[in-house]
């Protein structure tokens, strides 16, 4: 069987048509070639497919296709406006916050989605490292990563 | 995952007579445990009905006595409402340490309670608080409504539609969380409303269940010390690679504890 759906993906239409089983993370990466969402685990834990739905993180490898129908879908590939990295990008560049990489674009979506939750309070290194709780870095580079977090916050917030 | 067809409902009536007509409906809420389920095909159903798109199935309306959740509420939207973090601390406090965030952005009070496993949190909060489910048929009371392993009172096609929580005069919640998958190894949610006590705990057993024993000696003194020496029997608890049974058993005590200290604090 197969199952027609339309969202918007980093600002352009698509219009889907795809076995009713195929996930988003699969779509994303498979028919839409956007491979920047990774696939860590598979099993909803470690982050790396975290994609924005409606502006709200969510795990894409938990989630039908179908299922993102007529959303606005954000991934790592659409942050970026006219060449300059979203403020969390620039931060985890700076920050050095990544060793490998694998788990990166998963942490800087969802890293904006603590930011967006917390809008207009100070960030704490505490907060920080309690709400990563879904994002999985097996280099063990969390610290820098909080300190990116901590510092596009401040950015974020101006 | 095996091949389903997917469709949407429009309604209850939609869905439960999409359900009816097909071979082996199944209905989806936020597909928190549902689609890990079906990608290790653990199930195959020949229909995945979304129940995403029924009007007015979400919301959280809270009176003076109690606080109502309808069922597709997500668990974020539970942790971040200041009427229930006002009403049932406990309760909010719980939604917010199911999972993670990207979990509690999609996964629904509704589908946790009606999926029943062992080691969800919500069912634990159902049991302690004394909730009542509404569905599209009736009302089921906490004390009727688990029944055993991912089994409930729930009939086949019979959808929740809302949870009702009375509003106690103190609860607690504590939880010894899985640290990969944040499911509860032990819950425990106690609670105080008038002369009613209960204790209801989740991750221990087949599904949750109430301590009479330590329900009755918090009757006489509604402190920590009072069911600290309250051990529940091992042998019908879960056993597996993450803790024992015997484990199990002391977490409850332990975290029975804990969530009084929290109540009365």
């Amino acid at each position: 069987m197969s199952v027609k759906f339309s969202f918007t993906i980093n600002g352009k239409s698509v219009e889907g048509d795809v076995e009713d089983r195929t996930l988003l993370v699969q779509y994303i990466r498979e028919h839409l070639g956007l491979t920047g969402t990774h696939v860590g685990c598979d099993t909803t834990q470690c982050g790396c497919c975290t994609v924005h739905i409606d502006g709200i993180p969510m795990k894409s490898c938990t989630m039908l296709a179908v299922q993102a129908d007529g959303c606005d879908v954000t991934t790592i590939e659409g942050l970026a406006t006219d060449g300059e990295l979203h403020p969390m990008q620039a931060a985890f560049r700076e920050n050095h916050a990544l060793q490998c990489g694998f788990c990166t674009p998963g942490m800087v979506m969802s890293a904006i989605g603590i930011v967006d939750r917390h809008k207009g309070e100070k960030l704490d290194e505490k907060t920080v490292r309690h709400e990563l709780e879904g994002n999985i870095c097996r280099c063990t580079g969390y610290h820098n990563i909080v300190k990116a977090v901590l510092a596009a916050s401040e950015v974020m917030n101006k | 995952m095996y091949e389903f067809t997917y469709s949407k409902a429009s309604s209850v009536d939609d869905a439960t007579s999409q359900f009816g007509a097909a071979e082996e409906g199944k209905y989806m809420s936020g597909g928190m445990t549902l689609l890990p389920t079906l990608k290790q095909r653990l199930a195959r159903p020949s229909n995945v009905i979304d129940l995403a798109q029924v009007p007015d199935m979400s919301g959280i309306e809270v009176t003076g006595d109690t606080v109502s959740i309808k069922a597709m509420t997500r668990h974020a939207a539970v942790n971040a409402s200041a009427d229930v973090q006002g009403a049932i601390p406990a309760l909010a406090k719980l939604a917010g340490g199911i999972g993670d965030p990207m979990v509690r952005n999609r996964g629904t009070i509704g589908g946790s309670i009606a999926n029943n496993d062992p080691a969800a949190d919500y069912p634990g909060s159902v049991v302690g608080l004394g909730a009542t489910i509404h569905t599209n048929k009736r009302e089921i009371a906490a004390d009727d409504f688990f029944l055993d392993l991912f089994e409930t009172a729930l009939e086949e096609g019979e959808i929740i539609t809302k949870v009702t929580y009375p509003v106690p005069d103190r609860a607690g919640y504590m939880k010894f969380p899985n640290p990969a998958s944040r499911y509860c190894i032990v819950g425990v949610m106690v609670s105080q409303k008038g002369s009613e006590i209960r204790v209801g705990v989740t991750g221990a057993g087949a599904c949750a269940f109430r301590v009479p024993e330590m329900e009755a000696a918090l009757a006489s003194s509604f402190t920590p010390e009072a069911v600290a020496d309250i051990k529940i029997p091992d042998g019908d608890l879960n056993s597996d690679i993450h803790a024992s049974s015997e484990y199990r058993a002391h977490l409850v005590t332990v975290m029975a504890k804990r969530a009084v200290a929290e109540a009365i604090a």
